[in-house]
């Protein structure tokens, strides 16, 4: 599904922000990526989306070669990823339905089945009753499954979340986790950064370490201790 | 399902552009009023070229020249002068007018002058039989001329000929006129051209600084460019249907106000009455032409602003 091979990241001469990173992520896993802050882990994901080319190394997502890709063919390849971005990109001036919708509208998907699926996707997140909010009434947790509704309302098969626990209090970081294993049930591949010890030991998932923009452990039911 | 899915995505960026045109109105309102400015100056200059060159048609047809004949010429000489004239290539027309003929008109003339008639009626007939040539071009008439003076053609002749030269002069001024107006319209409408598109280009670009923000996250969820472009390229597009409608409105609006100005008659050489006339006439096709350039220009600099300020960059 996704594989990195001997990827570098350079953002200039004097910052190498990622060595050699080679990794492989079969469909339906859950992955969490976890490191210091500033180790390199929102890079990986950016190159995922080709919000960042790499330097040298190759890279593959659902059969796409990121070598051979086009300007233009970056829309098809983002339409097959949802992303929850750390800082939430939602639109300030449009109600929660809205912010979902938009992932729809953009990709030209119709009224109706917009008016289908977003209440739908808002229900799996639990915000249901909170359509009509504007983003600055909601609480940061509240957001953070705004953002995780319209990353998965188009239904990626792969879903990329940064940091989708910072900045939460544990019960609400939980309830993320949680929207994030049902998503993943359904088949979903994800793969998350977050520093947080303690969900990342009781989850006992997949746990790639980065340290200094290399990967310094890659386990199967991993732990973290910083 | 292709068809309603593009469908869908038409509708949404017409939408979008023109919630971009609402929003934007007190920007695009400068846009606006140099684009209607440009077009004005278009339909101006068409239809004070038409106008001139129905002028100059107009003087062209009586631009004539006279060859007065001997009373002495007999029937076949005449004939042989008129062949040899229509013969040629400068002349494109020739009419005799015999004594009697130039008597009456002389007559239908002077009806008001009693005394000149009383003089005339007990008189033979003083007035000469004559030729009157119309030149193929009344700015090169040298080659009658010189046919005219030869020896033996200036023996028929009663009396020197005659050019209505002073109407030639007219042609000419108003050909220069005509020239100086052409060339006028031209490098104003490409200056203003190019100032509405500057203007539309700065109005997108700052439409496109404002909305940065969504922009950025569209693109992050994968729309494709056009449709990130499209409202702006509608916008633009906007600019320029309201622009040739706004133009051709006042253009209609000055048209009906000197008719009633000046009644149906000319100012100067400008043939107010054919003018109007002529709009009224190609109104649509000149509704057409504003929207169209207009359109053209709006679309030109919406396609390099958004191709400048919307890139789809992945820094390497
Ligand atoms: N756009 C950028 N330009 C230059 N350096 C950057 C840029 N983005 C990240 N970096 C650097 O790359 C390194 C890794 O950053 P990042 O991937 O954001 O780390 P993390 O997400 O693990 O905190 C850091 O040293 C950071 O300063
Ligand atoms: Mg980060």
């Amino acid at each position: 599904m996704i594989l990195l091979d001997r990827v570098t990241k350079k953002y200039n001469k004097n910052a190498q922000a990622l060595e050699k990173i080679s990794l492989h992520v079969e469909p339906k896993e859950f992955v969490i990526i976890v490191g210091a802050s500033g180790a390199g882990k929102s890079t990986i994901l950016k190159l995922l989306t080709r919000e960042e080319k790499p330097t040298t190394g190759k890279i593959i997502v659902g059969g796409l070669d990121y070598s051979t890709l086009k300007d233009r063919e970056i829309p098809i390849l983002r339409r097959k990823i949802g992303v929850v971005f750390q800082d939430f990109k939602l639109l300030p001036n449009r109600t929660v339905f809205e912010n979902v919708a938009f992932a729809l509208e953009i990709v030209g998907v119709g009224n109706k089945e917009i008016d289908h699926t977003v209440p739908r996707v808002l229900d799996i997140v639990g915000l249901k009753g909170k359509e009509k909010r504007m983003p600055r009434e909601l609480s940061g947790g509240e957001l953070q499954r705004v953002a995780i509704a319209r990353a998965i309302v188009r239904q990626p098969r792969i879903l990329i979340a940064d940091e989708p626990t910072g900045n939460l209090d544990p019960k609400h970081a939980w309830d993320v986790i949680r929207v994030l294993e049902k998503i993943n049930r359904y088949g979903t591949t994800v793969i998350l950064t977050t520093h947080n010890q303690e969900i990342v030991n009781k989850l006992k998932r997949r746990v790639i370490t980065i340290k200094d923009g290399r990967i310094a452990s890659d386990k199967a039911s991993g732990e973290y201790h910083s | 399902m292709r068809i309603r899915h593009n469908l869908i995505i038409f509708r949404r960026i017409i939408k979008a552009g023109i919630l971009n045109f609402i929003r934007n109105a007190w920007l695009g309102l400068a846009a606006i009023a140099v684009m209607v400015i440009t077009l004005t100056i278009i339909l101006f200059s068409i239809i004070a070229n038409s106008t001139f060159n129905y002028t100059i048609t107009q003087i062209t047809d009586k631009i004539d020249i006279s060859v007065y004949l001997k009373d002495s010429v007999g029937v076949k000489d005449r004939d042989q002068l008129i062949e040899d004239l229509e013969n040629l290539d400068s002349v494109k027309e020739v009419n005799y007018v015999s004594k009697d003929e130039a008597l009456e008109r002389y007559k239908e003339q002077n009806k008001g002058n009693l005394d000149l008639l009383l003089a005339i009626s007990q008189t033979d007939n003083p007035l000469p039989a004559s030729l009157q040539l119309k030149p193929t071009d009344p700015n090169n008439i040298e080659p009658i001329r010189q046919f005219l003076e030869s020896e033996e053609i200036k023996e028929l002749q009663s009396d020197e000929t005659s050019y209505s030269g002073d109407r030639k002069t007219a042609i000419d001024k108003i050909t220069n006129a005509t020239s100086f107006i052409g060339r006028a319209g031209v490098v104003g409408v490409l200056v203003f051209a190019f100032i509405s598109m500057l203007i539309i280009f700065n109005t997108i670009q700052m439409a496109i600084f404002n909305r940065r923000s969504e922009l950025t996250i569209m693109r992050l969820l994968g729309a494709s460019t056009n449709y990130i472009r499209g409202p702006f390229i509608v916008e633009s597009v906007l600019y320029g249907i309201v622009s040739g409608v706004i133009s051709i409105a006042i253009v209609n609006v000055l048209f009906s106000v000197s008719a009633k100005a000046f009644g149906a008659s000319s100012l100067g050489i400008l043939d107010i009455e054919f003018a109007n006339v002529y709009f009224a006439d190609n109104f649509w096709r000149f509704l057409g032409l504003q929207l169209g350039v207009g359109i053209l220009i709006g679309s030109i600099s919406a396609l390099i602003a958004t191709r400048r300020y919307l890139k789809f960059k992945t820094s390497k």
